[in-house]
């Protein structure tokens, strides 16, 4: 059990890392330079838009843009800090929870649910 | 899976929409419903909120040169069925749209059906289906996770491909060419979430006994494999 939770973060790991060694560049669009490389794929759809139907405009702006890339990506640290913060609070409180548990087992069974 | 602000004709953005809309309504009732009737599932549910929150953050490389996220809805699907996901995801893009230009509030109806309504009930549809088969929970959990995420990058491309099909090939042509940005990019990292997915319910799994074996989804598993 614990030998297999290591192994699954290993892999989790791996497949993050290794791509960063092993992916080719984005094949360049015709008659365009070839995109940045790890860029997002969201901008890629979008360059691929471009290609299909170059007549077309958005046609709607964001209300809101950060103000730059340094902006950007603070507001998306916030986001997974907020989640992970939450996650670490009930991983925390459930590892306590069980050693409490375990600590006092004749509780727990006199304690119905 | 993010279609960027304004990059889908009116017409299509209004129709995903209201495509959207009865599905967020029946998640908010099944989720405030399923609250009512059991208060103590709030932790939980809360979980499952922060893992989609955290995973949608995570812009993680692939094999195909570029970046692109997992959604992290797949394990709220598995534990309190995919309509309860519909606000979550709503609330995930709402947020990436409002404040981080990150698709957008005109492009909020088709990526909401994307990652919060196709993602989950994918998810949960292959849960169903592999539990029913009869392989250990584990197997279940990331073949629904990872099919779960892998279905809402091929959505995406559906979406993009029937606004934009090529002027040439039409919607095939159009399709292909999405579907290579969005569902190749997406393998390995939907691999990744298969596995984050079963970390997180084995944690689950070992420390929420109790509170899962309530759950209706992980009943069915959970006898089993007791």
């Amino acid at each position: 059990m614990k030998l297999r939770t290591w192994m699954l973060c290993a892999a989790i790991l791996l497949l993050t890392v290794l791509p960063l060694w092993f992916a080719s560049a984005p094949p360049a669009p015709p008659g365009g330079e070839s995109p940045a490389m790890f860029g997002g794929a969201d901008e890629r759809a979008q360059q691929a838009i471009g290609s299909i139907a170059p007549g077309y405009r958005p046609w709607f702006e964001p209300v809101f843009e950060p103000a730059s890339g340094e902006i950007a990506s603070l507001l998306f640290a916030l986001q997974a800090a907020v989640g992970a913060g939450v996650i670490g609070y009930w991983l925390g409180l459930s590892v306590a929870r069980e050693r409490a548990r375990r600590a006092a087992p004749s509780i727990q069974e006199s304690r119905a649910d | 899976m993010h279609i960027m602000e304004g990059f889908l004709p009116p017409a299509h953005a209004l129709g995903w929409a209201a495509a959207s809309l009865p599905f967020l309504a029946w998640g908010l009732r099944s989720m405030g419903r399923g609250l009512q009737a059991h208060p103590e599932r709030r932790m939980l549910l809360g979980v499952a909120a922060a893992f989609a929150f955290l995973l949608s953050a995570l812009k993680l490389p692939s094999v195909t040169g570029s970046c692109s996220h997992p959604t992290g809805v797949g394990l709220g699907a598995l534990l309190f069925g995919p309509a309860a996901m519909v606000p979550v995801g709503f609330v995930v893009l709402l947020f990436q749209a409002l404040l981080l230009a990150h698709g957008g509030l005109t492009t909020l109806g088709a990526n909401v059906f994307s990652m919060a309504i196709v993602g989950p009930f994918v998810s949960y549809a292959v849960f169903r289906a592999v539990a029913a088969l009869g392989p250990s929970r584990s197997v279940a959990v990331f073949l629904a996770a990872c099919l779960g995420d892998l279905a809402t990058y091929v959505t995406t491309s559906v979406q993009l491909a029937w606004a934009f099909p090529d002027p040439v090939g039409g919607f095939g042509v159009s399709f292909a060419k999405f579907a290579g940005i969005f569902a190749l990019t997406q393998v390995p990292i939907a691999i990744s979430e298969g596995l984050l997915t079963v970390l997180v319910v084995n944690a689950m799994a070992r420390f929420n006994a109790q509170e899962l074996r309530a759950l209706p989804v992980m009943a069915l598993r959970a006898g089993k494999d007791a």
